[in-house]
């Protein structure tokens, strides 16, 4: 192989409304790096105009919608092109996309905008501007077409592709103009349509991405085959805080495969072999040491402690307050106190974490997964040592993401093995072990959780002290607010605090409350982990609202109702939930509520248990409710909430991560476990969007889950289960 | 050397006979579409037929294998993805992520060779794959379809 690779550089398409039409991705490799790759020159000899940044249409009217984020199983990638293809008012099953690069949205001075997909922000975050794309190119090809015509362009109109000049009734189609349309100037002021106009958004359009889903020809990072290309293993120092002492290469290279054994940084060493299997072996069999550092002796139990009495601690940071709390608690009729615990949980993506790279020179080229594309080109640049300029990301769907492929810890790891053998493909494959141990963990956190009643059961003040890890003070500090974690909040914010968590507000109005946070940081890499941190802030809310409604001896769904009086949309997601699951129905099954508004978005769920004597739990089904603002795709919002009770209630009820002398126990799905069907209720879904305002999907009803079968499990038991994961704790008291 | 019978081709391979058959299919194979998601049997990405019957191959070495079976991966399920399994995944637009679903597909298709009409029990009993994206609800409801179709 010559010393200069040209991977190919062109984009990969990645999903499409026209059956046939996908590509593999499996990139063509050239050793020359003056020639085009296949690729480029399949795409020369098919003009794809570009239109504008969003839009490119063939000859033939396939249109081409770049994506800037990434999917990873939302949706996003359908809903964004559902968006753009709306506004230009093309065929939809003309409609195919595919991703820009981020060194493309560098060299474009980021005409695709913000690549970073997270915070349930794909949609609702480039609503305004992908379809402002899809309207400016509708007005340049209708343009092009009037301008060929010689006619003014009020007397034309477009329907599925095709323009019709409505005086003479001279059709052309959008294929036909692109090339033309691509040399005008874009227009400003063009407005977007009104939601009563709209064709494809808010349609229940099939997902672009599955035809390659279900016959195995859909490649991941993961199964990235190159010319020349070898493969990873990597083992990274299993306590936290450790690094590298030493390790033995000559005991392994003369395994079959093994061509080079790597150290990463101070603190991983990789086995680079022809095949993974043997990187894999090899990097078993190689002898390792390393060294204790802070974090060395870390472990879960003894942080509970801490956790323990930082729920009474001086030191908190207070986000919301307001009324007489004090006075309340004074006058109370009745108090009622709780305390909550929720344990670290890792993402547990079912791809494990990969990357393939190449580093010569004068050039780095990435292909990954990644969540976050334009972060994972400065994590290459930075690892190559290579201006940005010089490198590329090419980004591949997501064998999941959660939040964990926000990160680019991976990335780095190949760029620097990468460039160990200059010129030579390298893909780094984690083990699931590595995955368990080496993740961004969502934060264990504890709550403290106390309400004062008046003589007539009504909630006159409630306190919630949360104590736990900042996610912002270990991945971000800079976002902190004088010392305050805002996002440690979710849910539970006032209005007006910061713009930032706008959309994580409580929506309740209660007379007087007290929200603080003690922050306690343990050596353990937070994340943002599906849902984050609005998870537990709805367990510690939701659960101890039932708490309060049992309590003052009041129906725990007119108890919560008597509260929402300024937020209508919470009020009818619950009560549309409980009113379908048939709340208050002596049917033999418990009943447990829970709303939430989180992401911008209003949840609410209703779940339906039965506890048999032996404490067996059976959550026989779900009914979830959700007004996102505006529902893309109904079926696809329909998906995300009923995918939400599975990794919510994997949560609630299986995953725990914990540390022994700083290191994880859970070292695989067999001590890690998640979800089967056998465990999965039924889920019934009402997407209810109200209009007027754009939330969240893929995350907000995460938090309704574990609260409603918590809930549940009171109604069935008279025992509060306040400590997660549920399993091993005995459901009815002995 | 090993001789193998994989989507009714009779291939050679030269792997150490430990080598899990996964690894043999993805890297020797080029047969990416069984997955890597733990490599213990926990999670059942990496499901294939051996004849007929869902085996977890992360863990079943190549050696094991005499040759003459049939082994079937979810490239080979179908010519052109009408197995009735993928028929209902597309009718229902099943794949989130889709990594799980070769294996959580190879696994229905098992479940209903051997049961072509299987009631609730017996999906929970013997479909136990992995999907953390949270497709299950529509997997239960895909395999109820899958049973009504014919290839």
């Amino acid at each position: 192989m010559a010393d200069t690779i040209k991977l190919s550089r062109r984009n990969f398409i990645i999903g499409t409304g026209a059956a046939g039409l996908t590509i593999g991705i499996l990139a063509s490799c050239s050793n020359n790096s003056e020639d085009s790759s296949e690729a480029d020159q399949a795409a020369n000899a098919e003009p794809n105009p570009e239109v504008n940044a969003w839009v490119h249409i063939a000859p033939d009217d396939t249109v081409t919608i770049r994506i800037a984020r990434s999917e990873m199983g939302q949706g996003t990638l359908t809903g964004l092109a559902q968006l753009v293809a709306d506004e230009l008012d093309c065929d939809w099953d003309k409609v195919t996309t595919e991703y820009p690069t981020p060194g493309e949205n560098l060299a474009r001075d980021r005409v695709w905008r913000d690549f970073s997909t997270g915070g349930s922000r794909g949609i609702r975050g480039s609503v305004d501007y992908v379809r402002e794309g899809g309207a400016v190119a509708r007005a340049m090809l209708i343009q092009a077409a009037a301008n060929q015509w010689e006619v003014p362009v009020g007397e034309c109109s477009v329907e599925k592709g095709v323009i019709t000049h409505g005086p003479s009734g001279n059709t052309l189609r959008y294929g036909e103009v692109a090339e033309a349309a691509s040399a005008l100037t874009p227009p400003t002021g063009v407005q977007v349509k009104d939601p009563s106009e709209w064709k494809i958004i808010g349609q229940p359009v099939k997902r672009l991405d599955t035809a390659d889903k279900v016959t195995g020809a859909q490649k991941y990072g993961a199964d990235l085959q190159m010319d020349g290309m070898l493969n990873a293993a990597i083992r990274q120092a299993p306590k936290r805080g450790g690094t590298l002492a030493s390790f033995d290469a000559a005991a392994v290279m003369s395994m079959p495969g093994v061509r080079k054994v790597v150290q990463v940084d101070d603190t991983a060493v990789a086995v680079v072999a022809e095949r993974w299997w043997q990187a894999k072996t090899a990097l078993d069999a190689l002898p390792v040491e390393w060294t204790d550092g802070e974090g060395a002796d870390y472990s879960s139990a003894a942080f509970e402690t801490e956790l323990e009495n930082a729920l009474t601690a001086d030191d908190a940071s207070v986000a919301n307050m307001s009324g007489e709390v004090d006075a309340a608690f004074a006058n109370a009729a009745r108090t009622v106190e709780a305390t909550y615990r929720v344990p670290h949980q890792n993402h547990a993506c079912m791809e494990p974490m990969n990357a393939t790279a190449v580093w010569t020179e004068d050039k780095c080229e990435v292909w990954c997964p990644t969540q976050n594309g334009e972060a994972a080109l400065g994590a290459a640049s930075e690892a190559a040592g290579l201006p940005i300029e010089q490198c590329d990301v090419y980004k591949l769907l997501l064998g999941g993401g959660f939040g964990r492929r926000g990160m680019s810890d991976y990335v780095t790891q190949v760029v620097k093995i990468a460039k160990e053998m200059p010129g030579t493909p390298i893909k780094l494959l984690w083990s699931r072990e590595e995955d368990m141990q080496h993740g961004f963990y969502h934060p264990t956190t504890r709550a403290r959780c106390e309400g004062a009643l008046d003589a007539d059961g009504n909630l006159t003040a409630i306190k919630i002290r949360i104590a736990g890890q900042s996610i912002l003070a270990g991945l971000m500090p800079q976002a902190l607010q004088n010392g305050m974690d805002p996002f440690a909040f979710q849910g539970l914010l006032p209005s007006g605090l910061d713009e930032r968590v706008e959309d994580q507000t409580l929506k309740y109005t209660f007379p007087a409350l007290k929200f603080d946070h003690a922050m306690r940081n343990p050596p353990v890499r937070p994340g943002f982990w599906r849902g984050v941190n609005a998870n537990q802030n709805a367990i510690y809310l939701e659960c101890f609202m039932d708490e309060l409604a049992r309590a003052a001896g009041k129906d725990p769904l007119e108890f919560r109702l008597a509260y929402m009086g300024d937020a209508q949309e919470l009020a009818a997601v619950l009560r549309a939930a409980a009113e379908k699951s048939g709340w208050g129905n002596d049917d033999g099954k418990s009943r447990g509520l829970c709303a939430f508004y989180s992401f911008g978005a209003y949840t609410a769920a209703c779940a339906e248990v039965t506890v048999d004597d032996a404490g067996q739990l059976k959550i026989h089904r779900i009914v979830a409710a959700t007004d996102p603002g505006y529902a893309v795709n109904p079926q696809q919002v329909d998906a995300q909430v009923a995918g939400s009770f599975v990794y919510g209630l994997s949560a609630a009820l299986f995953e725990e991560i914990t540390f022994e002398n700083g290191e994880v126990q859970e070292k695989n799905f067999d001590t890690y476990n998640s979800m089967r069907l056998r465990d999965m209720p039924e889920v019934e879904t009402i997407v209810m969007p109200s209009g007027g305002f754009w939330g969240g999907v893929g995350e907000p009803t995460i938090a309704v889950a574990a609260p409603a079968v918590l809930n549940a499990i009171y109604s069935a038991t008279g025992k509060r289960i306040r400590n997660l994961p549920i399993k091993d704790q005995s459901l009815r008291d002995a | 050397m090993a001789e193998l019978k994989v989507n009714g081709q009779t291939v050679s391979v030269d792997a150490e006979e430990n080598t899990p058959l996964l690894w043999v299919l993805r890297e020797h194979l080029g047969l990416t579409g069984a997955k890597y998601g733990c490599g213990i049997a926990q999670c059942g990405t990496c499901t294939i037929h051996i004849d007929g019957q869902p085996v977890r191959s992360c863990t079943y070495p190549v050696g094991a294998l005499s040759g003459e079976e049939e082994i079937t991966t979810i490239e080979g399920l179908s010519e052109d993805g009408s197995h009735p399994v993928q028929q209902a995944w597309v009718e229902l637009d099943i794949p989130q992520c889709g990594y799980c679903q070769p294996g959580m597909i190879m696994a229905v298709a098992g479940l209903l060779n051997n049961t072509p009409d299987p009631t609730d029990e017996d999906i929970d009993a013997q479909v136990t794959n992995i999907c953390r994206c949270g497709t299950l609800a529509r997997v239960r409801k895909g395999i109820h379809l899958a049973k009504t179709k014919k290839a």
